[in-house]
């Protein structure tokens, strides 16, 4: 059988994983034979054939956190949980990008946040949730805790054709990967085509986003790398409890805003602190992102469009709707 | 006239050599400055360098453990509680710096830094 052909696997499904919360994966039209050839062929390779599905990214919920820095406590999170389960075509996936919980030493707390969280991400009607520590899940106990709950801290998977990959960039306490987990990440993509669509979700930013602030992966550079060969790799992070949208060598990155507390522009302010609290606008700066596919530039491609989704609370959505919450994206 | 003895010329001799420039067998040794680590703080928590002079940064944790990390300085050690870690530095542009603890170390981590300012 001939081997498969970088062209045909871009005209099926050329796509560019985007931007936010919410992705929306869909191979381009095409010819039909050629379209299910091409999908048997890279499902031979992927183990998975290329279908559309949508998924959710949620990030820094920090189940725990005292309230003099997070005075909305869970309501982000739970708020968020009715949101996706609203949402259609419902997601088939939701990743959720560390600082689960908020770190604690006293003895018993860690677990008891854990299962917190456990209890809120159960209410999601997704059928899979994936998550990577943060630093405050696995910064103090080099991951122990995670790993009993949920887990290795960096694994791999596939769904429908595309290759997820989870780093783990927390748990050696340094914002680093390691060399262990960069060669298993080495052998992990060598099965894979260059044009395999690959997601990196991870908890800090790959690149120096803003070292000061410790927004930054020391091995980042070696992470990027090993996926240069990739045509189509999109990173998602959380972390910095803003959104942000980077891009270098064709890779995009993309961070989520958190389910607690924003932190500022770094461009703006030399100071990390948290934004303040606005009890009349308590989600304010949190939230997720939609994402939806259209039509590409070049016939039979893909593009992802953000759209940015404000929580809000119940009682105050009244008779505003789902749609008077959406505005158009400033990425 | 009694002449001086040897054992009595000899601390003279030192003192004299230890105060000239140049003679001193200490002279050309980098400054060495006591830094700790305990959080969520560096103590000092601002330093003024000179571009080019080396400088001896002698870390100590007074409980856990501690990073200390400039990429523009060059800097990028831990500090471990029990043992004192001395990184030299060169500062070679004029400026002010952020060396941050970057090994997460709880939940003051975040701001816990000391700022370098560099100048001529």
């Amino acid at each position: 059988m001939k081997d498969l052909d970088r062209r045909s696997f871009l005209r099926i499904a050329g796509m560019s994983l985007g931007v936010g919360a919410l992705y929306r994966v869909a191979p381009a039209l095409a010819a039909p034979g050629e379209a299910a050839e091409t999908a048997r062929r890279m499902a031979k390779k992927n183990g998975e054939a290329v279908r559309p599905f949508t998924f959710v990214q949620l990030s820094d919920t920090h189940v725990g956190a005292p309230a003099a820095l997070n005075p909305g406590g869970t309501q982000a999170f739970e708020r968020a949980v009715k949101t996706v389960n609203a949402l259609t075509p419902h997601p088939d996936l939701v990743l959720f990008t560390g600082d689960l919980t908020h770190d604690s030493e006293e003895p018993g707390e860690p677990a008891r946040r854990m299962r917190r969280f456990q209890e809120i991400a159960r209410g999601l009607s997704v059928h899979t949730l994936r998550t990577v520590p943060g630093e405050h899940d696995a910064g103090l106990d080099g991951g122990a805790l995670f790993r009993e709950v949920f887990g290795e801290t960096h694994y791999a998977f596939d769904h429908r054709g595309v290759h997820f990959v989870a780093l783990d960039n927390v748990s050696r306490a340094k914002p680093e990967v390691g060399p262990e987990q960069l060669e298993w990440l080495r052998r992990d993509l060598s099965r894979f085509p260059p044009t395999a669509p690959i997601v990196v979700f991870t908890h800090r930013p790959l690149f120096d986003l803003k070292p000061e602030w410790e927004w930054f992966t020391s091995d980042g550079d070696a992470v990027m790398k090993v996926l240069s060969p990739f045509e189509n790799v999109t990173v998602l992070y959380g972390h910095i409890h803003r959104e942000d949208d980077h891009e270098e060598g064709g890779v995009h990155h993309h961070a989520a805003r958190s389910l607690s507390w924003a932190f500022p522009d770094p461009q703006k302010t030399e100071e990390r602190k948290a934004l303040p609290f606005d009890p009349l606008h308590p989600f304010q700066n949190l939230g997720l992102r939609l994402v939806h596919a259209g039509p590409g530039r070049r016939p039979a491609t893909a593009t992802i469009r953000p759209e940015e989704v404000e929580l809000s609370m119940a009682e105050r959505s009244g008779t505003e709707g789902f749609a008077q919450l959406l505005r158009p994206s400033t990425l | 006239m009694r002449f001086p003895r040897a054992h009595h010329l000899l601390p003279l001799l030192t003192l004299l050599a230890l105060a000239t420039p140049g003679l001193s067998p200490h002279a050309d040794e980098p400054k060495v400055i006591e830094i700790t680590a305990q959080r969520f703080q560096f103590a000092p928590g601002q330093l003024t360098l000179k571009k080019g002079e080396p400088v001896v940064l002698r870390l100590r944790s007074l409980d856990v453990t501690h990073g200390f990390y400039s990429k523009p300085l060059g800097i990028d050690a831990t500090i471990e509680p029990g043992k004192a870690n001395d990184v030299t530095v060169t500062p070679t542009a004029t400026g002010k710096y952020v060396v941050i603890c970057d090994h997460f170390c709880g939940s003051g981590h975040g701001n816990m830094k000391l700022t370098v300012e560099v100048v001529e």
